[in-house]
């Protein structure tokens, strides 16, 4: 430490950008309501395989129908991991370290994006092994159900849109209260009031996530027009919110 | 080396920091003081790129801080001990810390040592600990990275009596090495004890800055006896002017060992005998307290 005026910085390496997505990762699990929510996930998962298992009638014992099973409260749950994932370091004020140690904060921004996407995908991985070796032990004639392997494609998808909707509302309000509430009651007052207004209707499709993501739990391809109001929906719910909740994130003081 | 350069922080129509300009030298422990509010934490969060200026720039060690790679590395920071999450451990805030700053997790163990929190202590949530320990935690989140500029807003704050002892050691230790050290504080003391430099600032503007020695030089005396009138007498037909006079004491423009010739030759009984407080810094430092107080004491 022969301090000049200068500091020297030719050999200090940049952050790289795969250690900050391990951290981010490694901040969902260390603390309570993160590490809990993560087990959450896991064990409500298993059980609720372990229930269909032992009580279901035997025709929906097969894998569609344990995906399917599994895929509510996961569906529940991935989205609070998002919006926790940003929320718990604005309440608790640890952006302010976080800010402080890498002063990008687009780059926090996306290894939030990829942790929450790496740890939804791990959930979901989780949960078609499980529904798979569920299917497997029920021995069912028809083992798959009407589910296709390839449909897990579309599972997967519709549990990574939940995720990167709970991190964009999580950026919009900074709140964990408010992100989880607005992520829950926002889309089921919408698909309420586009249900109920007559002018509404013929657009809902292409406005209501609820109604556009209702093709992805089935086991049927998506149609051309289907894919296309996945597309408007997700602009509208995930997109939109997360440019927003970004800028935000980008512009706020952090005190 | 920290550069601060006519900063100017406005919010609407209020203006935190005002124009303010300092140099924080390497070798050295810089004080930056003045009463709560009067945009300390501003300047010191523009330094780290957390607030942008509105107008200005600061460079440390010649860059501007965002351009530093892994700065964590270069700048210690502790800004508030207090935002972190409370839901975590000492050691996990640290281990967070030194992942990021791609550290290996001995380090963690060394920083704990060094702070003197102890393994059970690091493994207790934050929520349970007291100032003082956040503090510590803080200092030793600051000093992971082996930088070589520290930037610490109240770093004194809830630390004991022995805690402050150790923390001056600690980065007079560190000046010593060639390290660059501001620290804020709003305790006029505190910073007397510590600090090489020391920069006054009050309401965003800066109102006194050099090095401690000049801005704490004594002026004349201060002389109080049983005899108050007699010695007033003495002293004014030996020629030494009495600038003031009140129960504290009576202030002579003089050296003390002149004051108390006086009092020796005509025999007078004195019962206190020093010198002067520094150049004003005491009461220019009073006067910005009082003005922020609010508690319509005279400014």
């Amino acid at each position: 430490m022969t301090a000049p005026a200068t500091i020297d910085v030719s050999g200090t390496d940049k952050i790289p950008f795969p250690r900050l997505v391990a951290v981010e990762m490694r901040k969902m699990g260390d603390t309570r309501a993160g590490k809990w929510l993560l087990i959450a996930i896991l064990v409500i998962t298993a059980l609720v395989v372990g229930l269909i298992l032992a009580f279901a009638p035997e025709n929906v014992k097969n894998f569609e129908g344990f995906l399917g099973a599994s895929a509510t409260p996961q569906g529940f749950l991935l989205p609070v991991l998002g919006v926790l994932l940003v929320t718990s370091e604005w309440g608790q004020r640890a952006a302010l370290n976080t800010f402080t140690l890498v002063p990008h904060r687009e780059k926090i921004i996306g290894a939030k994006v990829i942790a929450a996407v790496l740890l939804g995908l791990a959930a979901i991985v989780v949960a078609i092994a499980v529904a798979a070796v569920a299917a497997l032990v029920a021995g069912n004639d028809n083992v798959w159900g009407a589910y296709g392997v390839g449909d897990t494609g579309k599972f997967a998808l519709l549990q990574t849109l939940g995720i990167l909707q709970g991190l964009a509302f999580g950026m919009l309000l900074l709140n964990s209260a408010a992100a989880i509430v607005a992520y829950f009651v926002l889309p089921i007052a919408f698909n309420i009031v586009t249900s109920i207004i007559a002018g509404l209707r013929d657009v809902q499709p292409w406005i209501d996530p609820g109604t556009a993501q209702t093709p992805l739990f089935g086991g049927s391809a998506l149609t051309g027009e289907e894919w296309a109001q996945l597309a408007t929906t997700t602009l509208i719910w995930i997109v939109l919110p997360g440019v927003v909740g970004a800028w935000r994130v980008m512009r706020s003081e952090v005190k | 080396m920290i550069e601060v350069e006519n900063v100017t922080r406005t919010y609407g129509a209020f203006t935190a920091v005002d124009d303010v300009s300092f140099t924080a030298r390497h070798g050295r422990v810089t004080g930056f003081l003045g009463p709560n509010g009067a945009g300390k934490s501003t300047t010191m969060r523009v330094m780290v790129g957390l607030t942008p200026p509105s107008r200005g720039r600061v460079t440390i060690g010649g860059h501007q801080y965002a351009q530093i790679p892994n700065p964590g590395r270069h700048v210690g920071v502790l800004l508030d001990a207090s935002a972190q999450h409370a839901g975590r451990t000492g050691r996990e805030i640290l281990a967070i810390g030194a992942a990021t700053m791609g550290l290996p997790a001995k380090r963690v163990d060394e920083m704990l040592e060094l702070v003197s929190l102890t393994p059970a202590e690091s493994r207790r949530r934050v929520r349970n600990y007291s100032l003082g320990m956040r503090q510590r935690l803080g200092i030793a989140h600051a000093l992971l990275g082996a930088p070589s500029v520290l930037i610490l807003d109240e770093p004194a704050n809830g630390l004991d009596p022995a805690g402050i002892h150790w923390m001056r050691g600690m980065l007079r230790d560190y000046a010593a090495r060639g390290g660059t050290v501001l620290l804020s504080s709003h305790l006029l003391h505190e910073v007397e004890m510590i600090a090489d430099d020391m920069i006054l600032i009050g309401k965003g503007r800066i109102v006194a800055q050099g090095t401690k020695a000049e801005l704490l030089q004594t002026s004349g005396t201060v002389v109080r006896a049983v005899e108050d009138e007699a010695l007033r007498d003495r002293l004014a037909e030996a020629g030494l002017r009495v600038t003031s006079a009140d129960e504290a004491g009576v202030r002579v423009d003089a050296e003390p060992v002149e004051v108390g010739a006086v009092a020796a030759r005509h025999g007078l009984t004195l019962i206190e005998l020093r010198p002067g407080e520094g150049a004003g810094l005491e009461s220019l430092f009073l006067e910005l307290t009082a003005d922020t107080q609010r508690e319509g004491g005279a400014a």
